[in-house]
């Protein structure tokens, strides 16, 4: 049976090969004519779920810009990065309370953190209706938890996939290892802060009113406005200095890179640098978005690769776009799949389809290049 | 295989192997025996308990072993088959669904003792249990091969695991199915009410010997899986699926239909785990949502066949008892005097040690603890068997290449 059922799906390819190489084109202008239509539709019909899904899209877009530039020159899945980003979030968090869990579950403040600086918890106003729900203590965990994260992945980086690279492995065994560390910082995690919920600040989130009847939590301006300027700084970095084109030649044809000139043992580690801190301003504000808790950062790998391959492996712009429509799809499935009688507890099932979809009918995404 | 090599030199690589082995195999034995102060039957009741979920976990990375290790098929969504293998065989072989609270599909349990030998309704509706959650993960994994097996192996991987995540959403979310978020507990036991005749009385109606039964079971089944992969994967067609392993191209090449033959590793892989499911709910005799998680349903497989070596079955089973005699040794360690500091995350050290385990075992033994066997071929195995009798000077097997 299943011979003939590789017959047929050999036939199906053929006659799909075949129509890609009429349709490239199409397929791609179906999409984007897909995507316009949908993103319009969800415009003017659920207007508050699309807000949300631009800020959920834009704290996936940092995560998955990230997962872009180490999957474009590294070659390899990093199966670790949802949990990188859960990790982050947990140094800020642990910047800015001081805390641990102590025995059992009860937690042990250390004696001093940045939430002792005067001042620092005191939420900042915002000019509109409804201020922040955290005080400029956040503001400065965010660096620190960047720093921590890009130390951290460096030293992976020597300690693990340098090994592995020197000695030739498949992109499977990178995989695997990287599935190991992101268990490992799973349980560092758990061991920490223990498995309960938690968050920068307590007490509920105000919200504001922007135009056009959308209320949304205050905070979320801040994420938005922090993922877009985040984003356009590496943006910026890729696209105007050297070391952007040094990397991007990289991403393109390493040997090629090498042979020219370029120093790849550096810029790998400076890949590592840049990955390590767009997943820690990505895990700070997704933590700001909705929570910190060890068993999210594996859930949040479908919708990270899911945004990774719509935009085309290798494209930072590609996987910002492709996070904005896995955003937007989320949320707007949420607001409206009840109707159809299917649960919002699917949500992240949305980001799969879209996957599966993408890699049947473009496996190189939306801005990917020629393969 | 000696440990002493060439002149007589000692080599420490061949030593990791025995050693790891005694050190779990001694912790597992003297630790129940402190513990319990020296009762030997508590002792082994508490090993035989211990040796079904080893068992049951060997069935898994078999599996799992004829779709990596053999095959070259990256699996990361273990725990779907695992998750459907479990839930077919519990609503095939459990009471039809009663109640408000208690909501299921299936339940044929009472209408399958149709053979009037030996009360089939204890032994009947198990294999047929078993057999169809063999056949569900079967289908699974065909309908999942024909878009997703064409795909790069690191997509087929994220792949695998998004179709995990899809299938455990659907399980909790509809509650109509399998009984939504609260799982399904009391799922009959295997030969459950039957009491056998043995020399020392009675076996089987008092739960501490039924251990022994469901052991003895899910050991039968274990063999039975070993030798269907071993004679498989000594054929001409493991030959091909090894081939397709290494380099597609030239599998191609020499007229070999990739798809068909990538799609049969990986349904029968498949299968093999749906039969390691059901023996998972026959052995649990309840499950829910919370079993099938994507560490314990899917990384602590791998960590197993990674261990053990993958592309060899006896590497497979001796990863599964490894992985879960650390798993059973730190859960014996919370049991004594230990600051509460620790014992109240042991279980999260545990995972820590894993993660960093499966890194270790990369780096430093990329092969596992047993290597993949060089021969390959029941009748080149023969052969050599034969050539050793006569000559033993120039019948040594060759060494495998250490990498």
């Amino acid at each position: 049976m299943s011979v003939l059922a590789g017959r047929l799906t050999d036939t199906l390819a053929t006659a799909l090969d075949r129509f890609r190489g009429v349709g490239d084109q199409l397929i791609l202008a179906a999409m984007w004519l897909f995507f316009l239509v949908f993103g319009t539709w969800a415009i003017l019909t659920q207007t508050d779920a699309f807000a949300v899904g631009v800020v959920t899209g834009s704290v996936l877009a940092l995560g998955a810009i990230g997962l872009t530039l180490i999957y474009g020159i590294l070659k390899f899945a990093h199966f670790a990065h949802g949990d990188s980003m859960m990790l982050a979030g947990y140094i800020a968090f642990f910047a800015l309370t001081g805390t641990v869990v102590g025995e059992r579950t009860d937690t042990q403040p250390l004696p001093w953190s940045l939430s002792d600086l005067p001042g620092a918890t005191d939420r900042i106003p915002w000019p509109g209706e409804g201020d922040f729900s955290f005080g400029y203590g956040l503001l400065l965990a965010l660096p620190l938890a960047a720093a921590a994260m890009a130390l951290i992945f460096v030293t992976l980086d020597r300690l693990v996939y340098r090994p592995l690279r020197r000695r030739g492995s498949g992109i499977v065994t990178f995989a695997i290892a990287s599935l190991g560390i992101a268990i490992a910082m799973r349980s560092l995690m758990l061991i920490f802060w223990a498995s309960s919920p938690r968050f920068y600040a307590p007490g509920i989130r105000p919200t504001t009113d922007l135009p056009f009847d959308v209320r949304i939590v205050t905070d979320q301006i801040f994420i938005f406005f922090v993922a877009i300027v985040v984003a356009a700084l590496v943006y910026l970095l890729l696209f105007r200095t050297k070391l952007g084109k040094a990397m991007r030649a990289m991403a393109d044809n390493s040997d090629l890179a090498q042979a020219s000139g370029i120093n790849t043992d550096q810029i790998v580690v400076w890949t590592w640098l840049i990955g390590g801190g767009l997943v820690a301003v990505a895990g700070v504000l997704l933590a700001l978005q909705a929570q910190l808790k060890p068993e999210l950062g594996f859930v949040l790998l479908v919708p990270l690769f899911a945004a990774t391959i719509l935009g085309g492996i290798g494209s930072p712009q590609g996987a910002f776009v492709g996070a904005m429509i896995v955003g937007i799809s989320q949320e707007v499935f949420a607001a409206v799949g009840p109707d159809i009688g299917l649960s919002s507890g699917y949500k992240f099932s949305v980001a799969f389809i879209i996957l599966i979809l993408v890699l049947l009918l473009r496996p190189r995404g939306l801005f990917g290049a020629k393969t | 295989m000696s440990a002493v090599g060439f002149r007589g030199r000692l080599k420490w690589g061949r030593l990791i192997t025995p050693l790891a082995f005694l050190a779990i195999t001694t912790a597992l034995i003297f630790m129940p025996l402190e513990r319990s102060g020296w009762n030997l039957d508590s002792t082994v009741r508490f090993l035989a308990f211990f040796a079904t979920f080893v068992a049951i976990f060997s069935i898994f990375s078999l599996g799992l072993n004829v779709q990596w290790g053999y095959t070259g098929i990256f699996n990361f969504g273990v725990m779907a088959f695992f998750l459907v293998g479990a839930n077919t065989a519990a609503i095939i072989t459990k009471p039809p669904a009663s109640g408000e609270f208690v909501q299921y599909v299936g339940g044929f349990g009472d209408k399958l003792d149709f053979i009037p030998y030996l009360d089939s309704e204890q032994w009947l509706p198990f294999l047929i249990g078993a057999a169809g959650a063999a056949v569900a993960c079967g289908i699974l994994a065909f309908l999942l091969s024909i878009p997703a097996l064409r795909l790069r192996q690191d997509y087929f991987a994220i792949a695998t695991i998004g179709i995990a995540e899809l299938l455990r959403r659907v399980t909790i979310e509809e509650r109509g199915l399998v009984n939504g978020s609260r799982g399904l507990p009391g799922i009959p036991r295997p030969l459950g009410g039957l009491e056998i005749p043995t020399p020392w009385g009675r076996l089987g109606d008092n739960p501490d010997e039924y251990k022994f039964i469901i052991l003895g079971i899910v050991v039968i089944v274990l063999i039975i899986v070993y030798i269907a992969v071993e004679r498989g994967i000594r054929s001409p067609w493991g030959r091909v699926l090894r081939a397709l392993r290494e380099d597609e191209l030239t599998t191609a090449a020499s007229g070999k239909n990739v798809f068909a033959f990538k799609s049969q590793g990986f349904v029968l892989g498949a299968m093999i785990m749906g039969v390691g499911g059901a023996m998972y709910a026959f052995a649990n005799s309840s499950i829910s949502p919370d079993n099938f998680t994507h560490f314990f349903g899917t990384f602590i497989f791998w960590a197993m066949l990674i261990v053990g070596g993958s592309g060899n079955n006896k590497g497979a089973i001796l990863g599964a008892y490894m992985v879960w005699g650390l798993w059973i040794i730190t859960l014996q360690i919370q049991g004594y005097d230990i600051p509460t500091v620790l014992s109240s995350r042991i279980f999260f050290i545990r995972d820590f040690l894993l993660g960093s385990l499966i890194v270790i075992v990369l780096l430093l033994r990329p092969r596992g603890l047993l290597p993949e066997e060089r021969r390959v071929s029941i009748w080149v195995e023969r052969h050599t068997r034969r050539l050793r009798r006569s000559g033993p000077a120039e019948a040594e097997p060759a060494e495998s290449p250490s990498d």
